[in-house]
């Protein structure tokens, strides 16, 4: 259905907050309103977060098993091939499929393997690299690497409602609401006195 | 599921850890999440370079050029500028490569071992430490990599289709060397690089010139902050330690296969693994703390590096240490208790023998000098610190040299024994190396934060306590 449905005309609606748990309780308030398309954004990991917000536990973990067997299955394989089947070398009379000396490089490539679908696929899955996203559009969105903590309301939502959603964002003592544009504009809401 | 358990273990820690740091700060007091930001990233945007820094890149690129020489000596001529002859085959080469990764490994026990095991005091040292891994790791497979002699075969190393047939020997330690040394930079490359997206996305956001903007930007790949980010983040993190963590241990393990596997006296023995490891943290922390004090002093991070902070990192340095001393003496009881011929003359050769002074002075760096660390005093003492960290490196390359030349300099044949002498381009490639590492981890400090911003953040405690950051300027 979201196929066919028209874009919102705007992003969504993203809330300040000077400290992490009034981001905290702000996340879990608007989950009991029923939102659910919506995103914390933090300066550090927030573990508390992840149930607020209601995220589904990721499945790296399980990535990550798979590439590491593929790497130890592959690789120790491999050296039996080789050493065995390809080109079979008599080394000090010791037999073909010598197999306690391949463990050592089927041990590192089953890290090798593994450690790498654990940063490609957390890079990956979390869509990056994305240098250009709706949320940067927000001014003070660079604080959010510093030490402000946002809540964004994402439109796509199906309880959203712009004046609706905005009012319970602000009594929810953010710094304060703004929009967030699909295309940089000029902030609506904000008006520049810093 | 298992990860899962020590996800949630690790946040139930952290609550537990609140209280334990009110009574003793990771951060110093006064601290709150916008100063940190602007402490770690002024250091490298704003910051002017501290005069000691500049004099100490300056004498590092003179030492830069000499290592350029003393490859391209090694290039044009081969290994015959070395001192290397029949019986002592290799020498420095594989004595610079053991104390070299050796070095890196402490890099990858703090950022990864002690991260597992809630260590939260790491998280001041680890982007340095990790740092540092890395370039060690560059300097170690230089080494056998130049001492191959036609070093423009050296891919002729990894095993890859080729009009002869023929593979790699899998049963060879050496081959066993290049997977573990390849993987392990790999790793620690992606490691490293995963702790500073974050960081950089921080940089991005707080540099004010256009070009930086883009710099950072671009390494920071777009990072957001969100929370499904930092969930996915967190669980990539965790397990890149949990791979690193036995990584760790298997590469210093098969370095010393390269002799334990051989039937060499004073290489043939079982303990060698776990010693090596020992002794690999051991150089390492006395690396981070040679680095560290005087990068701590000149970038002022007394607030962040906490005298704490030092003192666990001489503990550990202590420990080691002692699991090191402890396989001297095994190696000992081994010869003698062996009742072989050439295993007991070895051991004479190496205490008595010729090199008597090379053991000598390896039984005092490693032996006796971190004996002082039993005293708090001395701990919490900078300058006497650096001092003892400077001998424990000197100490541990003895440690290497030692078992490399007296194995192999008096072998089972009489007729064949010779001594070694090092010659000029020994010393400028070993010199050169240390050169171009202290060279990259100042250029490193100058270019990248050097502590981990978002991971100090996590040591303050929120829960309940509103952080006060009106103080800051935005």
């Amino acid at each position: 259905m979201r196929l066919f449905a028209k874009r919102p005309d705007i992003y969504g609606l993203m809330a300040e907050f000077d400290a992490p748990e009034k981001l905290l309780y702000a996340a879990e308030r608007a989950k009991s309103e029923g939102y659910h398309e919506m995103d914390a954004f933090t300066p550090f990991p927030m573990e508390e977060l992840t149930d607020a917000l209601g995220i589904r536990h990721t499945k790296l973990s399980l990535f990550v098993l798979c590439c590491g067997l593929a790497g130890m299955i592959g690789g120790f394989f491999f050296q039996y091939w080789a050493m065995a089947i390809d080109y079979p070398l008599n080394i000090g009379g010791r037999p073909f499929n010598s197999w306690p000396q391949f463990i050592p490089v089927t041990f590192e490539l089953t890290i090798l393997l593994a450690a790498s679908g654990a940063v490609i696929g957390m890079i990956f899955r979390n869509g990056l690299p994305r240098p250009l996203h709706p949320v940067f559009n927000v001014d003070r969105f660079e604080l959010a690497t510093k030490d402000k903590f946002f809540l964004c309301i994402e439109a796509i939502d199906p309880t959203f409602e712009q004046e609706k959603t905005k009012a319970f964002l602000e009594s929810l003592q953010p710094t304060y609401v703004t929009v967030v544009e699909h295309v940089r504009t000029k902030d609506p809401y904000h008006h520049d006195e810093d | 599921m298992l990860f899962h358990l020590i996800i949630t273990d690790k946040t139930v820690a952290q609550h537990d850890h609140i209280a334990e740091l009110e009574h003793q700060p990771l951060v110093a007091k006064g601290e709150s999440y916008g100063s940190i930001t602007e402490k770690i990233t002024n250091d490298v945007l704003e910051t002017k370079t501290p005069r000691s820094m500049s004099v100490t890149l300056a004498v590092t690129s003179m030492l830069l050029l000499v290592f350029v020489l003393a490859i391209g000596a090694v290039l044009l001529k081969g290994p015959g500028v070395w001192g290397n002859n029949n019986p002592v085959g290799w020498a420095f080469e594989i004595t610079n490569f053991v104390w070299w990764v050796g070095i890196g490994h402490a890099g990858t026990l703090i950022s990864a071992i002690l991260l597992l095991l809630h260590q939260h005091w790491r998280n001041a040292i680890n982007r340095f430490a990790e740092a540092m891994t890395l370039f060690a790791v560059m300097c170690a497979g230089l080494f056998p990599a130049l001492h191959t002699g036609r070093q423009w075969l050296d891919y002729w190393l990894f095993p890859y289709p080729n009009t002869m047939g023929l593979w790699v020997n899998f049963r060879s330690p050496l081959i066993w060397d290049v997977f573990a040394v390849s993987t392990y930079f790999t790793v620690s490359a992606m490691f490293w690089f995963v702790g500073l997206i974050p960081d950089l996305a921080a940089m991005r956001d707080k540099s004010k010139k256009h070009w930086q903007k883009v710099v950072y930007g671009v390494l920071a790949m777009g990072w957001r902050g969100s929370a499904h980010h930092w969930h996915r983040y967190e669980t990539s993190y965790l397990l890149l330690a949990g791979l690193a963590t036995p990584l760790v241990v298997s590469v210093h393990s098969v370095v010393s296969f390269d002799f334990a596997v051989s039937l060499v006296p004073g290489w043939h023995a079982t303990i060698f693994p776990p010693y090596f490891v020992a002794g690999a943290i051991y150089s390492g922390f006395a690396m981070v703390l040679t680095l560290m004090i005087p990068a701590r002093r000149w970038y002022k991070l007394e607030s962040f590096i906490t005298d704490r902070h030092l003192d666990y990192m001489a503990k550990v340095m202590l420990a080691t240490g002692l699991i090191v001393l402890y396989g001297y003496m095994c190696e000992l009881f081994f010869a003698y208790y062996s009742g072989s011929l050439y295993e007991m003359f070895m051991m004479k050769n190496r205490i008595f023998g010729p090199y008597w002074w090379a053991y000598a002075a390896l039984i005092f760096c490693n032996g006796l000098t971190p004996q002082f660390l039993w005293f708090k005093s001395v701990r919490t003492n900078v300058t006497v610190l650096f001092i003892i960290s400077l001998i424990v490196n000197v100490g541990m390359w003895l440690e290497r040299f030692v078992i490399v030349v007296t194995s192999l300099h008096r072998d089972f044949l009489p007729s064949s024994w010779d001594m070694f002498t090092p010659t000029i381009w020994d010393w400028g490639l070993y010199l050169g190396t240390i050169g171009f590492f202290v060279w990259l981890i100042f250029v490193f400090v100058r270019v990248m934060p050097m502590i981990s911003i978002f991971e100090i953040k996590h040591l303050l405690p929120w829960r309940g306590r509103i952080i006060d950051t009106s103080a800051d300027a935005n």
